[in-house]
């Protein structure tokens, strides 16, 4: 066992425990705090994936972003001291039944289909890879994005204003 | 691109559409409601177009094209590609300050002439649209374009035809106008379509290049030139669509000046000009004797006629009719330079009938008038000169250009021989006729005694403005202008100028004449020039002389000259009968054929579309009672099943989203179950 | 077992179904928008995992930037949902939030 998978195994176990722990704590701070940690973990996959600028981005966009905006509807729509912080699970184990079903099959599905892999590529940067792509190839695709994510901004503060 | 005349010829033409819009939208809140702005730019649009002139002697020739749009491939032409352009060459710099002087003056006269009119800031509106539409016709390069400011020309003409539309004649004289110019339009169009279908351009260098490959030639090539000659016949007033033209004097004099007797009418000319490289044999053949048709039928008609702006109006036929003759012999140089002169002479005595016609209080008959010649002086030294020079005397301009157009004619008779005779005849007997009406007319307005004596009280030289472009006008009308050698135009800067391009079918004969290259036929016009020359001052004098006898020294009774020849005379006097003529055949058959259509409509297509109707209502009651009974029950049948089903399902409907999701999951997996083979 | 395409398949596995079943069995809104968020990590792992064993280039990461930009206009918008469904039910449990039923 290699130096690299050794780290793997960490990583997948960090993320995958941490993803329990959100998924089944029924106070929703702790939920917080687990994804962020399970994001973390994620953003390790992708170093180890030769993604270093999707790391980056992940840790950046996702814990800086868009796990401070959960904490802040949790802080928005429940009073931390209240009762109601503590969360139930509802229908537990039907769900748990098809969830694990369909949990099965993927794996199923993965580990039977006979996947065509490559020759490895080695890339040192891929930053500048993606600029050029995101500015050549992909950019329509970018600029709809920005589009995207500006009407999204104006749906949401028009969407959160408390309605008269 | 960087060329200064493109920008130059850009903003000759957009600077009186700029007066239009500014007049017609805010003319009324402006000050002394805008007239000082019309006038003034097209003072300003003068200036420009005479840089244009003396630029282009720089320059060159300057054309460019752009394209418009683009209607894709089609199976029968090709491409469809429509564009639009530019040319600046001598035709159009002269042509550019001839209606840039001309439009720039009547502004002037107007402001005095239309003061206190209702719609004072529209008149001068409409102005700067026709002035706007007449430089496109002149600056473009493109027949289509051509076209469409053709029909424009025409617009503007209706609206100021009409101008003062509370009447009756005014109005029905702009109807009249339109619809007849509509008819030569029609030949004008089917010209243009000829030329796209075979040519597929509407450039006309493309179109010269493609005539000269000979894609288009023999009889089409005829049918083309004489169908664009058609659209001449309308604008220009030739016969047989001569009839608008007297009749379209009903709108305001300046306007008359400026479209009636000196631009518009001159358009079919310049149209003709500008293709006349194209013409083949036999087209010219026709455009020659209409030319002289008309220019004989006009000169006829003028004799006799007592309005003042009548006679004016059948004077410029006649000379138009000259100009059509001229190109149509070939003579395309001195074509142009009788329009140019023709235009600033004409200008001139119509804007003198004007100012009579404002001192007489709004009388035009001549037989109200007399004697004015003391009372009104500008006016009739300016009206004399332009006299002088539509007569043909030597030091006038016009004298130059019909002296050219007559030793044309002669030199064309000498070459093609035979029956042609006919046309120098024509056109001598015209030059004569010409100066005894209008010298009838000058004696009848300007001298004897008064004799309608309340109107001569009252009657006082009109102001500043009026008689500054009289003036301006009338200066014009003097050889040196155009040439040093009062005698022979040929050294003058003018007819070097617009030295004619050389015709593709040169050295082709058609059915009756054959068009001989430039340079012969020129050696030809230098060789009669002293005959015409001294057989024309002949006709004029002749003229001239049996005007004072008649008229002005009584020695021969009118009178009873009339009452001999009465018949002639009522012929003359009543216009030849043309308008009856068109009355009797075209307008009545006309409303013949609408009567018949009208039946045709009343009882076979309103009992066909009846007909239907009711078999439509037949079929619509069997259907109704098929759809009650049978559709009906198959839909409420339907409708059950879907209720009783839905009694069942809608238990599931929790209006839980996770239940929802668990339910979307467990499809997913019986899915998989399903088709799991297939992975 | 050196770690390949497989291990990485299984965990992004895992973690989308831990995602799905926050999804279905979570009463309180933001927690299901987070298992939102791990279907979508989830997602972003295959997709970059496969970028890489498949020798497709980046331009498997170029979508998982897009993926990334979409979950955070999802978030943004979801939150919003959420804070409005809390202005007019008081709650953000969403077996209480039932109007669809009707």
């Amino acid at each position: 066992m290699s130096l690299y998978d050794g780290i793997f195994y960490a990583f997948a176990i960090i993320t995958v425990v941490s993803a329990f722990i959100v998924v089944l704590s029924k106070n929703i701070i702790y939920s917080a705090v687990s994804l962020f940690i399970t994001l973390f973990g994620v953003a390790g996959f992708f170093v180890l994936l030769h993604a270093d600028f999707i790391a980056v981005t992940q840790i950046m966009i996702y814990i800086g972003g868009i796990l401070v905006l959960l904490i802040f509807g949790v802080m928005l729509t429940t009073k931390i001291t209240d009762v109601k912080l503590k969360t139930k699970n509802i229908n537990a184990l039907t769900s748990a039944i098809f969830v694990i079903g369909i949990t099965a099959v993927l794996i199923f599905i993965m580990l039977t289909t006979n996947w065509k892999v490559a020759e490895v590529v080695k890339y040192d940067e891929t930053i500048d890879k993606i600029g050029v792509l995101l500015l050549t190839d992909y950019l329509l695709p970018f600029e709809i994005a920005s589009i995207i994510l500006l009407i999204a901004l104006i749906g949401a503060a028009m969407y959160a204003r408390k309605s008269k | 691109m960087d060329n200064p005349l493109l920008y130059l010829s850009i903003s000759v033409l957009f600077i009186p559409i700029i007066s239009f819009l500014i007049l017609i939208f805010f003319g009324k809140r402006l000050p002394r409601r805008g007239d000082w702005l019309a006038t003034g730019l097209l003072f300003l649009n003068l200036i420009i177009s005479i840089i244009i002139l003396i630029g282009l002697t720089n320059s060159g020739v300057y054309s460019i094209s752009f394209e418009w749009f683009n209607l894709g491939a089609s199976p029968l032409f090709g491409e469809l590609r429509f564009s639009a352009g530019f040319i600046v060459d001598e035709l159009s710099a002269i042509m550019l300050v001839v209606v840039n002087i001309i439009s720039s003056f009547v502004h002037l006269f107007s402001i005095k002439y239309m003061e206190g009119d209702k719609k004072y800031h529209r008149y001068f509106a409409f102005l700067g649209l026709f002035t706007f539409s007449m430089l496109g016709i002149v600056l473009t390069n493109n027949l289509l374009i051509m076209y469409v400011f053709w029909e424009l020309v025409g617009v503007s003409s209706y609206l100021l035809i009409g101008f003062w539309y509370e009447k009756k004649a005014p109005y029905e004289a702009a109807k009249k106008a339109f619809i007849v110019n509509r008819v030569g339009d029609v030949g004008f169009f089917l010209g243009i379509l000829i030329i796209f279908t075979t040519l597929h351009t509407f450039n006309f260098s493309e179109i010269f290049a493609g005539v000269e490959a000979g894609r288009l030639s023999g009889g089409l090539l005829t049918a083309a030139g004489v169908l664009l000659f058609c659209g001449a016949v309308g604008k220009s007033a030739q016969f047989p669509l001569h009839v608008w033209l007297p009749d379209a004097m009903e709108g305001p004099t300046p306007v008359s000046a400026l479209i009636h007797a000196a631009t518009m009418v001159a358009a079919g000319v310049y149209m003709v000009a500008r293709k006349f490289v194209m013409f083949s044999p036999d087209a010219l053949t026709v455009i020659t004797y209409i030319g002289a048709i008309t220019a004989f039928i006009a000169a006829s008609i003028a004799i006799t006629q007592n309005d003042i702006k009548k006679v004016l109006a059948y004077s410029t036929i006649s000379q138009l009719g000259y100009m059509i003759m001229a190109l149509g012999i070939g003579a395309y140089t001195y074509a142009m330079f009788h329009l140019v002169t023709h235009a600033f002479f004409k200008a001139c005595l119509f804007l003198a009938a004007g100012s009579i016609i404002i001192g007489m209080h709004h009388k035009q008959d001549v037989g109200d008038m007399g004697g004015l010649r003391k009372k009104m002086p500008i006016t009739y030294y300016t009206f004399l000169i332009s006299t002088l020079s539509i007569c043909g005397v030597p030091f006038t301009s016009g004298f130059l250009s019909k002296d050219s157009i007559l030793s044309a004619s002669l030199a064309f008779a000498n070459i093609n021989g035979g029956f042609h005779y006919i046309i120098p005849v024509v056109a001598f007997g015209v030059a004569a006729l010409t100066a005894f009406y209008m010298f009838r007319l000058l004696i009848k307005t300007f001298y004897g005694e008064p004799r309608n004596k309340e109107a001569y009280d009252h009657c006082k030289e009109s102001p500043f403005v009026m008689t500054a472009p009289l003036v301006g006008l009338a200066i014009l009308s003097f050889f040196a202008f155009y040439t040093p050698n009062p005698f022979n135009a040929e050294s003058g800067w003018l007819v070097k100028m617009l030295e004619a391009p050389e015709m593709i079918l040169a050295g082709t004969s058609g059915a009756v004449y054959k068009i001989l290259p430039k340079v012969e036929f020129l050696e030809a016009v230098h060789h009669a020039h002293y005959t015409a020359m001294f057989l024309s001052l002949l006709c004029a004098g002749i003229g001239i002389l049996a005007a004072y006898l008649f008229y002005h020294w009584k020695k021969v009774n009118v009178k009873k000259l009339t009452e001999t020849f009465n018949p002639i005379y009522k012929f003359s006097l009543n216009k030849w009968y043309f308008d009856e003529l068109y009355d009797k055949t075209i307008i009545s058959g006309t409303f013949l054929l609408t009567r018949v259509s009208n039946w045709f409509d009343k009882y076979i297509v309103d009992g066909l579309v009846n007909g239907s109707g009711s078999f439509t209502q037949f079929s619509s009651k069997v259907s109704g009672k098929f759809d009650n009974f049978f559709v009906d029950g198959l839909v409420n049948l339907t409708g059950g099943i879907v209720a009783f089903f839905g009694l069942i399902f809608r238990k599931i409907q929790t209006g839980r989203i996770q239940t929802y999701i668990a339910f979307l999951i467990f499809g997913i997996l019986i899915l998989f179950f399903i088709f799991r083979d297939m992975l | 077992m050196e770690v390949g395409l497989n291990h990485f398949l299984i965990v992004s596995a895992l973690l989308f179904g831990i995602g799905l079943f926050a999804l279905v069995s979570r009463r309180n809104a933001i927690l299901v928008l987070m298992g939102i968020e791990l279907m979508l990590n989830a997602a972003n792992i295959n997709i970059i995992a496969f970028s890489r064993y498949g020798g497709l280039g980046v331009d498997g990461q170029v979508i998982s930037i897009f993926v990334i930009i979409l979950a955070v206009a999802e978030a943004a918008i979801a939150l919003a949902i959420v804070l409005n469904i809390y202005n007019n039910f008081s709650t953000i449990n969403i077996d209480e939030v039932r109007t669809l039923k009707e």
